[in-house]
């Protein structure tokens, strides 16, 4: 008979064990203050949709110190988002071969960071333009 | 090994996860920063930025219709997606119910605004 | 001569005849500042418990077969010093995401069956007859892939894959990367063949992109690039399949 008996040991609170897998349960995480800032924004949508006095209500809303606060912790948790999502960018996409060669990790992270930020800036120049 | 492969139905998932992450990583922070902070508190965009003629305006412009229909709802199935891989590496395997109510969620978020942007008109 | 220096080892221990479960056991092992961790598992086999049970060969990060968790992380016990910790104490376990055979010795046969079924050959292009001649292959061409041969099936990334820990039948990393290695081969032509098991429900969407398996990597291989990759090809195969059935795929 055999006298084997492999011992299979539990998942249980994985994530806490290594410093790696926390960084990556707080980036993951950052989807959910994504999500809440897309819910704000789509009930902002609903209420642009319902006429002048609604939409006013939901600006007036906003202006509440509590939504600000909210809001400046929405920041943080989608400036890591972006931060995140492109600090994995080089192994999630498919190799750049520049001149015979591949592109430096961190080089892409850091030429994507950068488009981020032009993204970024190009919508507050089209807001302000819109706004003169 | 002649194992039985099903084939996965994820690409449609991590097609539209992929989408919503990289348009939120370029866009989200920004947006947050002029309508949650900037505006609400009258700083350094001018004052009736987002009044009521302008948004509407830029709601009824094609593009901006579809930008404002891309964000939230490709970011709404980016984070379903996340949310139900996390709850699977929690150990909590609810299984379909989960599935349900991740995507759910944001298919909801996808029908309303898509009919409220239409309804808006162009 | 100086003062012989003591580390302190904790080394999970499992015995199935007669454990229920493992348990955690320290040695205090006289070193010397040449000596690897798996050298100080040789010392207490020598010295405390001829019993204890591990895996190695070459001592010198060639062959993989000394992987083991170093204070919970995925590392060559072969290439990894006792010095670089001394004075603190050092824990050994079994490969993370693995059954326990016996204390550090883990049942590596669900990673031989995937490997097996990656197709880990090279299923011609084009067959050449012996009179064709050998198969001409550019430096170019030669780049593309060997980045993936250089994986020693050491196993560590798959000790580092949660993934993998969530869902034994995930393909995982390291037969990934060796999948790739062969699709990116010019003179392979199996990647629709692989492609079945590449986008099946033990294939590339269970990961998550953790990619702690590139980091722990002692090669260099990047598996998780090699994962990732496949799921754009994957998707690309999902969604083109309709257009131009090549086979190999349901
Ligand atoms: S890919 Fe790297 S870590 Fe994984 S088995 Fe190969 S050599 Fe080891
Ligand atoms: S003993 Fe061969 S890799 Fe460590």
């Amino acid at each position: 008979m055999s006298k084997r008996k492999p011992y299979v040991r539990s998942m249980d609170g994985w994530w806490k064990k290594n410093p790696y897998f926390v960084e990556y349960m707080i980036h993951e995480s950052t989807a959910l203050f994504v999500a809440a800032y897309v819910f704000i924004l789509l009930v902002g949508v609903v209420r642009l949709g319902q006429g002048e006095a609604a939409w006013n209500a939901w600006l007036e809303a906003l202006k509440s110190p509590l939504s600000v606060v909210c809001h400046l912790v929405l920041l943080a948790g989608a400036v890591y988002h972006t931060y995140s999502w492109f600090k994995i960018l080089p192994i999630t996409m498919p190799p750049v071969i520049v001149g015979g060669k591949k592109l430096a990790p961190e080089v892409l992270t850091g030429t994507a960071l950068v488009v981020a930020a032009a993204a970024g800036l190009a919508l507050l120049a089209l807001v302000w333009r819109i706004a003169l | 090994m002649t194992k039985i492969l099903k084939r996965s139905n994820a690409p449609i998932f991590w097609g539209l996860f992929g989408a919503g992450g990289m348009l939120s990583a370029l866009f989200v922070p920004m947006m947050v920063f002029i309508t949650g902070i900037a505006i609400p508190l009258g700083f350094l965009l001018p004052a009736g930025t987002m009044s009521y003629p302008k948004m509407l305006a830029f709601a009824q412009n094609f593009i901006g219709k579809g930008f404002i229909f891309a964000i939230i709802s490709l970011s709404l199935w980016f984070a379903a997606h996340r949310v139900y891989h996390s709850l699977h590496e929690f150990g909590i395997h609810a299984g379909t119910g989960a599935k349900l109510l991740c995507y759910g969620i944001a298919l909801a978020g996808t029908v309303v605004s898509a009919s409220v942007l239409l309804r808006i008109g162009f | 001569m100086s003062e012989q220096k003591i580390i302190e080892i904790e080394v999970l221990r499992y015995n199935p005849e007669t454990d229920q479960e493992p348990h955690l056991e320290l040695f205090k092992v006289p070193f010397t500042d040449d000596m690897s961790v798996l050298q100080g598992a040789q010392y207490i086999k020598d010295n405390f418990d001829g019993s204890l049970t591990f895996r190695w060969s070459c001592r010198m990060a060639i062959c993989g077969s000394c992987g083991m968790m170093i204070n919970g992380i995925p590392k060559l016990s072969c290439e990894t010093f006792l010095r670089d910790y001394y004075p603190n104490r050092i824990r050994i376990e079994a490969m993370s995401n693995f059954p326990i055979e016996k204390d550090l010795v883990v049942d590596l046969s669900g990673f031989i069956e995937k490997l097996e079924s990656i197709k880990p050959y090279i299923i011609p292009r084009e067959p050449r007859t012996l009179e064709q001649g050998e198969y001409i292959q550019s430096p170019e061409e030669f780049n593309k892939y060997i980045q993936f041969t250089s994986c020693i099936n050491c196993t560590l990334c798959y000790a580092a894959c949660p993934q993998v820990g969530l869902n034994p039948d995930f393909i995982g990393p390291g037969a990934m990367a060796l999948l790739h290695r062969y699709n990116m081969d010019s003179r392979d032509g199996g990647a629709a063949q692989r492609m079945e098991l590449v986008a099946s429900e033990e294939g590339v969407y269970n990961c998550s992109a953790v990619a702690y398996c590139s980091e722990v990597c002692p090669k260099h291989v990047d598996p998780a690039s090699a994962v990732n990759i496949n799921k754009a090809n994957a998707a690309k195969d999902y969604f083109l399949r309709f257009l131009s059935p090549k086979g190999g795929s349901k």
